[in-house]
């Protein structure tokens, strides 16, 4: 498929040059032309008001092999410790919706760990487990995950492989995807079946959340797709259920790189925001780092965690730790109550699935309100020392 | 307004508005608070080749000049004056090396300086000498292959973090300004010490110290220029650096124009914004007008000095008198503009108004300039008769 | 030690926005930047030269305005910069991103290559140990600090979710490094004049000896269907009323939450 510009239709109005991301629309002789940094995102197709903007079929890459042969959806079950990591909780309820979708089974792989967390998957909704116990697996390494991920996918042909966008996720789950010299999708945050194609629609942020965009990998499998944790909800835990583990035995696994260590830290990298179910989080709105120490009060009363826009955490008002949005943490608490916080998308996207949102801000235009059940356009500066207040009252403290 | 830069000026102004946005802004009022010297933005500049702007590039500099040391101040300038005082400082005690040193003295000192290796301070102030330097009464006695320093410069920025200092002291004080000499003196010199820090009321991310001499002696060969030639020595490097102050002044004015403007867009007060106001309108348009006007002036001196002219004391005067004086009117209007928040420690102005009076005061106070210029205006007329 | 820093030069994208109406993207003067976390790349890279000698080459993918990008490396110590640039390479997707980089850092040849953990425009943070896979060596993915260097071994702490840990590797490695690594210089005068001057090798698609099927679209899995505006939420309240009214209508929304 390539981008034409039907040089008849062009009538010559530049609109197009500025709905392109890349770039890629320069004129030429006074009509538009697309050069070679065009990267089908088809942003410019609507914009042409003459039309004249058109896809063109052809040099569609041969497919290679029957995707039909492909079957079933695979969820990588991360285990740290010996115990598996709620993302990958979180996986099976999506895989389960993908895989009812599909007519198919849900399998998790499962390296390391002992049988009674093989059993766990089953529990919360895998048909199948493929389990390694080898106890290379105790400490990450890309290397062996790699290799036994790749060798378990191209013995077992799974249609569909979701992993967790984790530190251990994001570092070997590509080299797999490479390997298999197929498509692989970061930081998914809704994934569907296209009723038509069966192929897997994969949505996810990108330009820092301030655009959403579905992608497709139609011409090979697996599709591999990563979901930050927190993004999905966790499928229905059943005692109950059975479900069959494939023990599988770990042979010629290399591993160039030693894990010599593993330090744990407090704080810093570890504020215990994604599993608070109260966040109070602060914007520029609060003014500095006694603004934060306002909301730490609030949040002690609340048992609830201090979470931050970006713009704050760039002030220096507190640390990084506690930065929520794309490029911080994604957390979906009971309740988030966002504190002078404009509300950039990049923000959103990080707490936008939070199941009740308080939004307070002076300017009653801030985008946050645009997410936010429960609207208060004032001065957090005099809200919140009012409800600190006010709670303390109810407490009896 | 386009002053028509050359690649490298507009390289300049770049990088040192990187630094001033990246590196000062975010650390300036904890610097005036703690009265801090700015120890990791000297680091930056120095990797930056900030100080080799105006040193030959046979010593490793830039060989550039007034104009682009300018630049590179007034941006400082415009973030911290504190900061770019630390820094103008610096080139102010190298210039006695640069104008007067030998090519000996040039090739062991300027190499270090460029670099940002080894920072410098001028001392020619004392307790009975500040507009009046034939009053100085530091002395250094020649003494076999040496001259002994004795006596106390007082106000000396950059005193104690310097490693290299260009000194003015008597060695006949019977000649009154006829008699001072100019020396190179490096820290750690035996008989060299440091007095109190000073608490200044601005610029107080720069550090200002007693420098005290108690029999130092200094090797003979660090003299600059002639025994006798202290005074010519000290003038002829204010006139050169003097309209760095101006370009200081330029820098601070048009850091609290620029957060007076802010201020004025979103503070709502009578439920408009006050920038709707004509009264805060046509206080920001003479503020803006006054930097733009002294910008001009100082640019134009600088590149007048840069030219290689001999008759620049006066040009020189007239852009620190006018720059600096415009830097107290606008700081204190934009302190004015913004109200009782300007007052505030929480917004900078405040800062960039106790800062600005300083430029009114050091290298010369604005009635010496004044003197200055109305010298020369008389030597001028009496030349026409 | 030959190092090979990878960039991008990404639009500042907190200044992108989507036209909700169009749905097409609104970058009016959006400027381009190099992307953050590989100014920290170039930084460690940089480092690593000045302790262990040899080069640093920065290398990046795309059109010819990337060279900016290029010259900003320059500015900032690195000794030569090259650019892979092509219209076979248009349509790339992190495996064909990765795959292409592969075949240039072969060519320019390396012990170390750096990557930032991720670009801010795609946020994938595929591309590293993608290129490590195609290269076959090992990699160490969101690197904090490198703790010991020689020129067979490196040891490194790497950020985990609830920690670090020290990870030793055998060199030639990748490693893509996050922002705590170091705090990255800014360019000099004399970097800038130099980078101004400075030649930059460009390499297309001829000079990489490979098949046309695995660079570009051709050699990219995945296709974009589409972009939209994020969505947003409608049922909301607004709370009015005096701050005390309304502090009073927060906490029953808390009671309600069984929050208190």
């Amino acid at each position: 498929m390539r981008i034409k510009v039907d040089i008849e239709l062009c009538t010559g109005c530049e609109t197009c040059i500025d709905s392109c991301p890349y770039d890629a629309i320069e004129m030429k002789d006074d009509k538009a032309f697309i050069n070679e940094y065009c990267q089908l995102c088809r942003n410019c197709l609507n914009a042409c008001p003459e039309g004249a903007i058109k896809e063109v079929e052809g040099e569609e890459p041969v497919v290679a092999e029957d995707l039909s042969i492909y079957k079933g959806v695979w969820v990588f079950a991360e285990q740290r410790e010996g115990r598996v990591s709620d993302v990958a909780l979180e996986l099976l309820g999506v895989g389960k919706q993908l895989s009812e979708q599909r007519g198919t089974e849900l399998s998790a792989v499962l390296f390391g760990a002992d049988s009674s967390e093989a059993e766990r998957l089953i529990h919360w909704g895998a048909d199948r487990v493929y389990h390694c116990e080898d106890r290379i697996f105790d400490r990450f390494n890309d290397d062996p995950y790699v290799d036994l991920l790749t060798v378990l996918i191209k013995r077992y042909k799974p249609e569909i492989v979701l992993a967790g966008a984790t530190p251990i996720g994001r570092s070997f789950i590509p080299r797999v995807a490479a390997r298999l010299k197929t498509g692989l999708t970061a930081d998914c945050t809704s994934l569907k079946i296209d009723p038509e194609t069966g192929n897997l629609l994969q949505i996810r942020p990108a330009f820092g959340g301030n655009i959403m965009a579905t992608i497709l990998c139609p011409n090979t499998r697996p599709q591999m797709a990563t979901v930050r944790p927190r993004v999905m909800k966790k499928g229905v835990f059943d005692e109950s259920r059975t479900g069959e583990i494939i023990k599988i035995d770990a042979e010629n696994l290399r591993c160039r790189t030693t894990v010599i260590d593993t330090v744990k830290e407090e704080s810093e990298t570890t504020c215990n925001l994604q599993e608070a179910d109260i966040i109070v989080s602060g914007g520029r709105g609060i003014g500095g780092p006694d603004g934060f120490k306002m909301l730490e009060e609030l949040a002690k009363l609340l048992d609830g965690a201090v979470g931050a826009s970006r713009a704050a955490v760039d002030e220096g008002w507190i640390s990084y730790a506690h930065q929520v949005g794309q490029t911080g943490k994604t957390v979906c608490p009971k309740i988030y109550i966002a504190c002078g916080i404009s509300g950039a998308v990049q923000h959103l996207v990080g707490m936008q699935s939070s199941d009740v949102i308080i939004a307070i801000n002076k300017n009653e235009d801030a985008p946050i309100f645009s997410v936010a059940n429960y609207a208060v356009v004032g001065d957090v500066k005099e809200i919140v020392p009012m409800l600190i207040k006010k709670l303390k009252e109810v407490k009896g403290l | 307004m386009d002053y028509f830069f050359t690649e490298e000026q507009k390289m300049i102004q770049e990088l040192a508005r990187q630094i001033a946005e990246e590196k000062v802004v975010p650390v300036r009022a904890e610097l005036d608070e703690k009265e801090e010297f700015p120890h990791e933005i000297m680091k930056v500049l120095a990797q930056s080749d900030m100080f080799g702007i105006f040193i030959p590039e046979e010593y490793g500099g830039l060989g550039m000049g007034a104009l682009e040391l300018c630049i590179a101040v007034e941006e400082l300038s415009r973030a911290c004056l504190g900061v770019s005082t630390s820094y103008a400082a610096n080139a102010l005690g190298t210039y006695p090396i640069l104008l007067f040193g030998t090519e000996e003295q040039k090739k062991k000192y300027l190499p270090d300086i460029a670099s940002g290796k080894r920072l410098v301070a001028f001392a020619l102030t004392e307790a009975n000498a500040g507009s009046d330097a034939a009053g100085i009464q530091t002395t250094a006695k020649k003494d076999g292959d040496y001259y002994i320093l004795n006596g106390t410069k007082q106000w000396i920025t950059n005193g104690g973090e310097a490693e290299i200092y260009t000194v003015i002291a008597m060695t006949d004080p019977s000649r009154g300004a006829r008699g001072a000499s100019a020396f190179i003196v490096e820290k750690g010199t035996p008989g060299f010490s440091f007095g109190k820090k000073e608490k200044k009321m601005g610029i107080r991310a720069s550090v200002t110290r007693e420098l005290i001499f108690d029999n130092c002696k200094v090797p003979k060969e660090n003299i600059l220029g002639r025994e006798g030639m202290g005074f010519i020595v000290a003038m002829k490097t204010l006139d050169q650096s003097r309209v760095g102050v101006g370009a200081q002044g330029v820098g601070v004015a048009q850091g609290a124009l620029d957060e007076a403007i802010r201020f004025a867009r979103q503070r709502v007060q009578f439920g408009k914004p006050v920038i709707s106001f004509q009264a805060v309108q046509h206080m920001l348009a003479d503020m803006a007008t006054l930097t733009e006007a002294a910008r001009s002036l100082v640019y134009s001196v600088a590149r007048y000095v840069d030219s290689g002219a001999k008759d620049i004391s006066k040009p020189s005067a007239m852009a620190k008198v006018f720059a600096t004086d415009v830097a107290m009117k606008v700081t204190t209007d934009a302190v004015q503009v913004m109200g009782g928040s300007g007052y505030m420690r929480e917004y900078p102005v405040e800062k960039m108004m106790r800062d600005a009076k300083i430029l009114q005061i050091y290298e010369g106070t604005n009635q010496i300039q004044r003197n200055v210029i109305g010298q020369e205006l008389i030597k001028e007329a009496a030349r026409k008769g | 030690m030959k190092i090979v820093v990878c960039i991008k030069q990404v639009p500042d994208t907190a200044e992108v926005r989507i036209n909700p109406e169009t749905n097409t993207l609104v970058r009016d003067g959006v400027p381009s930047i190099i992307n953050p976390y590989d100014l920290h790349a170039l930084e460690a890279g940089l480092q690593i030269k000045e302790l262990t000698g040899g080069t640093v080459t920065a290398l990046t993918m795309g059109p010819p305005q990337a060279e900016d990008a290029l010259r900003e490396a320059i500015a900032m110590g690195v000794d030569d910069a090259v650019l892979l640039t092509d219209r076979a390479f248009a349509g790339s997707d992190t495996w064909a991103t990765a795959y292409t980089l592969s075949r240039a850092v072969k060519k320019i040849g390396f012990d170390i290559i750096l990557c930032g953990k991720q670009a801010i425009d795609g946020d994938t943070a595929q591309v590293g140990p993608e290129m490590a896979e195609f290269l076959d060596i090992p990699h160490i993915a969101y690197v904090k600090a490198i703790d010991e260097i020689s020129t067979e071994r490196i040891r490194v702490k790497r950020m985990m979710e609830e920690g670090y840990d020290i990870v030793e590797s055998p060199i030639p490695v990748l490693l893509t490094v996050v922002k705590e690594i170091n705090e990255p210089r800014l360019p000099s005068l004399k970097g800038k004049m130099r980078a101004k001057k400075a030649e930059i090798k460009k390499l297309g698609f001829d000079a990489l000896e490979t098949d046309e099927h695995l660079v570009g679209l051709k050699g990219s899995p995945t296709q974009v269907k589409d972009i939209f505006a994020p969505e947003m939420k409608k049922d909301r309240k607004v709370l009015k009323g005096s701050p005390e009214e309304i502090v009073e209508q927060l906490i029953g929304v808390l009671k309600e939450m069984k929050c208190l």
